[in-house]
């Protein structure tokens, strides 16, 4: 038996009021290119309500893992710009779950601290000067 | 309010985390400490400086089940990254220093970072006799007053430090109180629950760790972030409540639907705590998710607050009883004044006298 | 003392002690009323009229011809009222909870928004009445200070049982404790105030009406 029960017939309602949130920050989006980061841990869902929403935003064309710290992945939703951000830690467990509205999510993206160390590590390998620390 | 050493962005490097390792350290971070996650920037700029923390952890009457919450919650985690950042310099369950050398860990942490050190306490005090609980024969009272003399701030974990919890039950035989009833002169935040959730146990020391402060309290001494609401305000059964939809028992047609506990005593509508949206279990569950009413163990009183299974609006005292006391009292009090009536009813009678026309003539 | 033990006296001690009071106040007053008894009536009925006393008691609860027009604030206001408070009262599933903690009955309770809309018409309704009862000369002559101390005690009740579900104000346990304590307050000072009539109206009514038929005014 599944841990909660669901009732068939009955809908919760509480994945509405979110899916009218990510439309906001859509048009939020193509406006002024904010993005927009939800932390779904902080929302009263029941499994039914996830369900639902997941349902709702469905997969589309990206499907990430980064592995940074445990494997997170970075999953498109069939709406552009919506994106399903979790976080695991190297047992799989989750730890946080997001929605992110963005053109590209910013886990995706290369750290320029990270970029600076590669090219540091890079030009040491090669023998050449290093010149951009710092 | 830390230690010198290298920061924790700083750490972090050491071990190998990459800048965006650390930015999603941080996006957890913030959902730990049930931050909004536009508050990742200010969280990553803060740890860039912050510095290992240096906790003393005493226990005192508990059960041990706040340390076990707290350990045995997954691991490696972020729980374990948290715990990773701070110094635990003196735990008794946890270290692996005994006896001498365990009191000398204490004494030495808190002179090394006197004035700076976080003091975690878990369990009640008691005031009775104070052989009830001793730790290397220091009473529990010298122990708290003794180490928090010159810690930063003190950390109350699970309702017994907070609010006394079940060792204060009535009658409370070992006269049990919390932290804040003996430390008055530092910051005490209530970390309360019965096991309190682990994450909310590492958020607000995540916090402490980010910001190198406590976060804004109620009046109980509680991190609002985490107790700012009921659970009855979060709960995902919520609709149910107000569509008047309830389970009557533990395996109705209503409890497999899922529909609200409150008729199976859930004390959710009078509970803070942040169950129902960080759940337990890396957030798989609840209680309520998995079909049983909240029993209120993070507020204070819980333990005497009657019986976990009744109803919140149905009576807990004798009041059964004391109507019948009262029925029979009102049946012979009524049956007084019943007869009181009937009497002086009679002696009105008795005292009529009949007026005759001749009688009035008479009295012309 | 915080919110939740004083809630949890409210609910216990605080809730067994109004309960006595009431208990036995409602008894010793029905007997005092009913031991008084009348004087036994010598004349011959005027009429037989059975059933006067019953019919009495649906025709006092309506409007007589032509007064409704002249007072519809009292009649309405008191309708909205008195519908508004037995909906509140009866029909909220945590007050039905508490009736079967008593007495083990039970029986279904209508949805929350329903039992709001009807506990905020029965507080406006009170707040209309009141403001009759000031302004209208003829009802403040008549009004003393017992009638102004029940309708305190019934507003509160209402008032706190509403603040309390909308967590407004102070948090929702507080409220709540405040809220039983009210009730408590209402259950003590029942019996021994004008608003006996809850228990009493309908007796009234049928003897009313009775004794009327006998008189040869059958309603
Ligand atoms: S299950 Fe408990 S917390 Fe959830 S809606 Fe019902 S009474 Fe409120």
């Amino acid at each position: 038996m599944p841990s909660t029960p669901a009732d068939d017939n009955v809908w919760r309602g509480n994945a509405l009021p979110l899916l009218n949130e990510i439309r906001h920050a859509l048009e939020r989006l193509l406006a002024t290119g904010e993005t927009t980061v939800i932390d779904l841990g902080a929302l009263p869902m029941g499994a039914q309500d996830e369900a639902e929403l997941l349902d709702a935003l469905g997969t589309g064309e990206v499907d990430a893992t980064v592995d940074a710290g445990g494997p997170s992945s970075v999953r498109e939703t069939a709406f552009h710009g919506v994106w399903r951000v979790t976080h695991r830690n190297e047992a799989g467990e989750t730890q946080a779950r997001f929605i992110e509205i963005a053109f590209v999510p910013e886990l995706l993206m290369s750290q320029r601290e990270d970029v600076t160390d590669s090219s540091n590590a890079l030009s040491k390998r090669l023998g050449v000067e290093q010149n951009i620390r710092k | 309010m830390a230690i010198d050493g290298p920061t924790i962005a700083e750490v972090l490097r050491q071990q190998g985390i990459s800048r965006r390792g650390f930015l999603k350290f941080c996006a957890t971070t913030a959902s730990l400490m049930a931050l909004p996650p536009s508050m990742v920037p200010a969280i990553a700029a803060a740890l860039e400086n912050a510095r290992r923390p240096s906790v003393i952890w005493l226990s005192f009457q508990e059960c041990t089940g706040c340390t076990e919450s707290l350990t045995r919650s997954h691991s490696p985690s972020i729980e374990a990254l948290i715990l990773e950042q701070i110094s635990l310099d003196y735990h008794h369950t946890l270290q692996a220093a005994s006896g001498t050398a365990a009191e000398a860990a204490r004494k030495a942490a808190m002179q090394e970072n006197a004035g700076k050190y976080l003091l975690v306490v878990d369990g009640s005090i008691p005031l009775g006799n104070a052989g009830f609980s001793t730790i290397a024969g220091i009473s529990n009272l010298d122990m708290l007053k003794e180490t928090a003399a010159g810690a930063a701030a003190v950390i109350a974990v699970g309702t017994c430090a907070a609010y006394g919890g079940i060792p204060a039950a009535q009658p409370n035989p070992t006269g049990a109180v919390p932290v804040s009833a003996i430390i008055k002169d530092k910051p005490v935040l209530n970390v309360p629950g019965c096991p309190p959730i682990p994450v909310v146990i590492t958020g607000v020391l995540a916090h402490f760790l980010t910001f190198g402060s406590l976060p804004e309290l109620d009046a109980l001494g509680r991190p609002k972030t985490f107790y700012g609401e009921t659970i009855h305000d979060r709960c995902y059964r919520r609709p149910f409540y107000d569509q008047g939809k309830f389970a009557e028992t533990f395996d109705d047609e209503g409890a497999r639907k899922g529909w609200c506990l409150f008729k199976l005593g859930c004390k959710g509508p009078v509970t803070y705590n942040a169950c129902a949206t960080t759940k337990w279990n890396q957030g798989v569950s609840f209680p309520i998710q998995s079909g049983h009413g909240c029993i209120g163990c993070s507020e204070p009183g819980f333990w005497d607050a009657g019986p976990f299974y009744k109803a919140l609006s149905m009576p807990i005292g004798p009041a059964k009883a004391a109507v019948g006391a009262a029925v029979v009292a009102g049946l012979a009090a009524g049956s007084a004044v019943a007869l009181r009536n009937r009497s002086a009813k009679k002696s009105a009678q008795a005292a009529h006298q009949k007026v005759t026309v001749a009688d009035l003539e008479k009295s012309k | 003392m915080s919110a939740l033990e004083l809630l949890t006296w409210a609910r216990g001690t605080g809730l067994s002690l109004a309960l006595v009071i009431f208990v036995f106040g409602i008894l010793l007053r029905l007997f005092e009323i009913f031991s008084l008894g009348r004087k036994a009536d010598l004349s011959r009925a005027r009429d037989t009229s059975p059933g006067s006393g019953w019919r009495t008691i649906v025709r006092r609860s309506l409007p007589p011809p032509g007064l409704f027009k002249r007072s519809p604030v009292t009649y309405i206001g008191g309708y909205v009222f008195h519908i508004g408070f037995a909906i509140t009262l009866l029909f909220f599933v945590p007050h039905i909870e508490l009736v079967r903690g008593l007495t083990g009955l039970s029986w279904p309770g209508l949805p929350m928004q329903v039992v709001d809309i009807a506990a905020v018409a029965a507080i406006l309704a009170l707040f209309v009445v009141l403001a009759s009862r000031l302004t209208n000369p003829v009802k403040r002559f008549l009004s003393g200070a017992q009638d102004y101390f029940a309708w305190l005690l019934t507003l509160l009740p209402l008032l706190t049982g509403y603040l309390a579900f909308h967590h407004v104000i102070v948090d929702y346990t507080l409220m709540l404790a405040l809220h039983i304590l009210s009730v408590e307050l209402l259950l003590v000072a029942l019996p021994f105030t004008k608003l006996f009539h809850t228990v009493s109206v309908f007796v009234s009514r049928w003897y009313n009406g009775d004794i009327f038929g006998r008189k040869g005014v059958a309603s």
